[in-house]
């Protein structure tokens, strides 16, 4: 009986502390767990105190002259100095200003007409023609802005231009692909990746690590099947249901936000397709690492997080310092988010999209790669 | 299925393997061959390296040192090719308790590439008898049932050699029962198959044993064999005070064993004659009854046990 009471009286803070001492003896033994913990606050901190910048400067620009003179050189300068523009590409027709915009390597293209120098002379007030791929109405919003001041400073110290009250030329803006600047058909095409790569990554990541812990592995292995075999089954359904909920995420942006299809439907398919295979092989990956089902989610999560913040869906890319951008390119979500604007807004074409999609196929199979090869063929 | 080009007469021949985990050896240099057609009984206590054994048998562990043949296939170089012909039980269920019975079996015989999974998998059910189960949850089916389905998913494929771990550890003496009928059945078709199992009794059930324990190989043979390799030599005592007798003898010289065995207690030494010298005192007294009885392979089991502590600590 007294030991009986003593139990009772033995008390809840003792029992509650038996169970704090065990927890802290598992995780101590979790290490993924543990560097989850110190790993996501920095770089959460990193990625938005140094990468994330919603004001993005020195963004990629396409210039046509279509004379050549001292003017359109300063006008030029002036618009590098505002140091929103870059100046990466010099062209020579308007056909490749389309096709540098058509396939995102440049946000801005900029046209000095030919007679602009002689047009200014004579006080016409000539227009200089700026195109702006608005995609993402975020990214070019600000520099569309800076513009206005441009034309009052640009041309100052030309001592050749009669001083006038009003500006010696005008700026024609064209926000090209979303001339009103929604900023939901940036978000749907964003969001249909980033909801693709969350929900593939977590089927595959699981994958393994559940035949693990359920104990079906050692049968599995004991078996006369390869791990490339396994691998192929156990991503080939999900493609499929990857493929549905795409289909789902699309007809409700089309249909709620009307969200335009400008470019080839069975393109689109194609691509995303691809890069559902890419998130799955991603996530069979971490699945092969992993040690449990709660560690490949958090490998899961620590691939999501500069996903979500590197790939120019939520912030822009062209606003982020080169190192970033580099792990920007190193991730699907960002070559995806490219090929859904440029098909759906842009109208693009395969070939206006190759390298983002090489990209993904590369990625896809390094991926497969390391999985194949880490895939623990004995128990050893 | 094609057989192996020759079927060696013996099935599993291997040699020194040895196996070591973060430093701690668990199998070491260990030897086994084992005939064609026979039931071979692999018995020894838990953890005394059975599984791990029978994990490099059929690939699934590379053994640190040490060789040797499955069914004619080198056990380093040709692990898929055995996969192919042996069917591996585990000792946990390793089939997948979210599908059903029929969804188990035809998954194992597409694996193996059989031509016909769905009769492949309604012939095992008749011949399992779960007949009316076979829409049942796995994870729902018990413990009985459960072996019995993963024996009939390992025998699937037809193979030429079984690998069994522990396949009647929590099972119910019935079941147990059916279950050694079933493999004698198997063996009758020419199948071979080894058994591991910590039951002493099931010994029986087999043409061969071999004895293992701390990683040890301690014996191997027929029943008979082994127990007459021992040089045991065995007296059940009963009567009255058993336990204090059995405190006074322990340890004296002569005397290897004492061990209570039912109502009476077993005594014994590998020297008859040190052995009667010891318990000479004792067979005088009135309220005990002293008869020299065979050793059981119990005994012999907990002697060589005895003598394997003493030489791998």
């Amino acid at each position: 009986m007294k030991a009986l009471a003593s139990f009772a009286t033995g008390g809840l803070w003792q029992r509650a502390g038996a169970m704090l001492v065990k927890e802290f003896l598992q995780l101590r033994r979790d290490r993924i767990t543990f560097a989850t913990m110190i790993m996501i606050p920095l770089i959460q901190l990193v990625l938005f105190g140094y990468a994330i910048n919603t004001n993005p400067r020195d963004m990629p620009t396409a210039v046509l002259l279509q004379e050549s003179s001292d003017v359109g050189r300063s006008i030029l300068k002036a618009i590098e100095n505002t140091r929103y523009f870059k100046v990466t590409h010099l062209v020579r027709d308007e056909a490749e200003l389309d096709r540098l915009l058509a396939s995102g390597r440049v946000l801005f293209a900029i046209e000095v007409p030919a007679g602009f120098e002689r047009a200014l002379r004579r006080g016409d007030r000539p227009a200089l023609l700026i195109a702006a791929d608005a995609t993402d109405p975020v990214a070019t919003g600000s520099a569309l802005g800076a513009l206005r001041e441009l034309v009052q400073t640009a041309l100052q110290h030309e001592h050749a231009i009669p001083d006038s009250p009003v500006a010696a030329f005008e700026v024609r803006q064209h926000a090209r692909y979303n001339p009103a600047g929604a900023s939901q058909l940036n978000i749907v095409p964003g969001l249909l990746g980033t909801i693709l790569t969350l929900t593939m990554l977590i089927f595959t990541a699981l994958s393994v690590t559940r035949e693990i812990e359920r104990g079906t592995m050692e049968h599995l292995l004991a078996m006369p099947i390869s791990p490339l075999e396994i691998m192929l089954g156990k991503i080939a359904p999900y493609i499929l249901v990857g493929f549905l909920q795409a289909t789902l995420i699309l007809v409700a942006g089309v249909t709620l936000f009307a969200v335009p299809v400008v470019g080839d439907l069975s393109l689109l398919a194609a691509l995303t397709t691809l890069f559902i295979a890419t998130n799955l092989s991603f996530g069979y990956t971490f699945s092969t690492l992993a040690q449990n089902q709660l560690q490949a989610v958090q490998m899961s999560m620590m691939f999501f997080l500069p996903n979500m913040l590197l790939s120019g869906f939520l912030y822009p890319f062209a606003g982020m310092p080169v190192w970033a951008q580099w792990i920007g390119e190193c991730l699907p979500l960002t070559h995806f988010i490219r090929i859904v604007r440029a098909i759906l807004l842009k109208g693009s074409n395969l070939a206006d999209l190759h390298y983002d999609a090489l990209v993904l196929a590369l990625l896809m199979l390094v991926a497969m790669a390391i999985a194949v090869t880490r895939f623990r063929r004995t128990l050893d | 299925m094609p057989a192996p080009a020759s079927v060696p007469a013996i099935a599993i021949d291997v040699h020194g393997l040895t196996k070591s985990f973060d430093g701690r050896v668990v199998v070491r240099d260990l030897s086994l061959k084992v005939k064609r057609g026979t039931i071979y009984g692999f018995l020894g206590p838990n953890g005394s390296g059975k599984t791990t054994t029978i994990r490099m048998l059929c690939g699934l562990l590379t053994p640190d040192r040490g060789e040797g043949r499955c069914l004619g296939f080198d056990i380093r170089r040709e692990a898929e090719a055995i996969k192919r012909h042996i069917g591996y039980m585990t000792q946990r269920f390793s089939l997948y308790e979210d599908l059903s019975v029929r969804e188990n079996l035809e998954f194992v015989a597409r694996i193996y590439g059989l031509a016909d999974p769905a009769g492949a998998a309604r012939a095992m059910i008749d011949r399992l008898g779960l007949g009316g189960r076979e829409e049942q949850i796995a994870g729902s089916l018990s413990g009985g049932w459960k072996q019995r389905l993963a024996l009939g998913a390992c025998t699937l494929p037809s193979p030429q050699l079984l690998l069994l771990d522990e396949p009647t550890a929590g099972v119910d003496p019935k079941a147990r029962r059916e279950f050694w009928n079933e493999i004698h059945a198997l063996a009758a078709d020419g199948l071979t198959a080894l058994v591991s199992t910590h039951y002493m009794d099931e010994a029986e059930h087999c043409h061969e044993i071999a004895y293992i324990a701390y990683g040890v190989l301690l014996a191997h043979g027929t029943v008979g064999e082994v127990i007459e390799d021992s040089h045991l030599v065995t007296y059940a005592v009963s009567g009255e005070g058993l336990t204090e007798l059995a405190h006074e003898l322990g340890g004296r010289p002569g005397v290897d064993m004492v061990a209570p065995f039912g109502a009476s207690l077993h005594v014994s030494g590998r020297d008859a004659k040190a052995l009667e010298q010891a318990i000479a005192p004792y067979r005088k007294k009135s309220k005990l009854e002293w008869t020299r009885s065979q050793a059981s392979l119990e005994d012999v089991f907990i002697d060589l046990m005895g003598k394997a502590r003493d030489n791998y600590p």
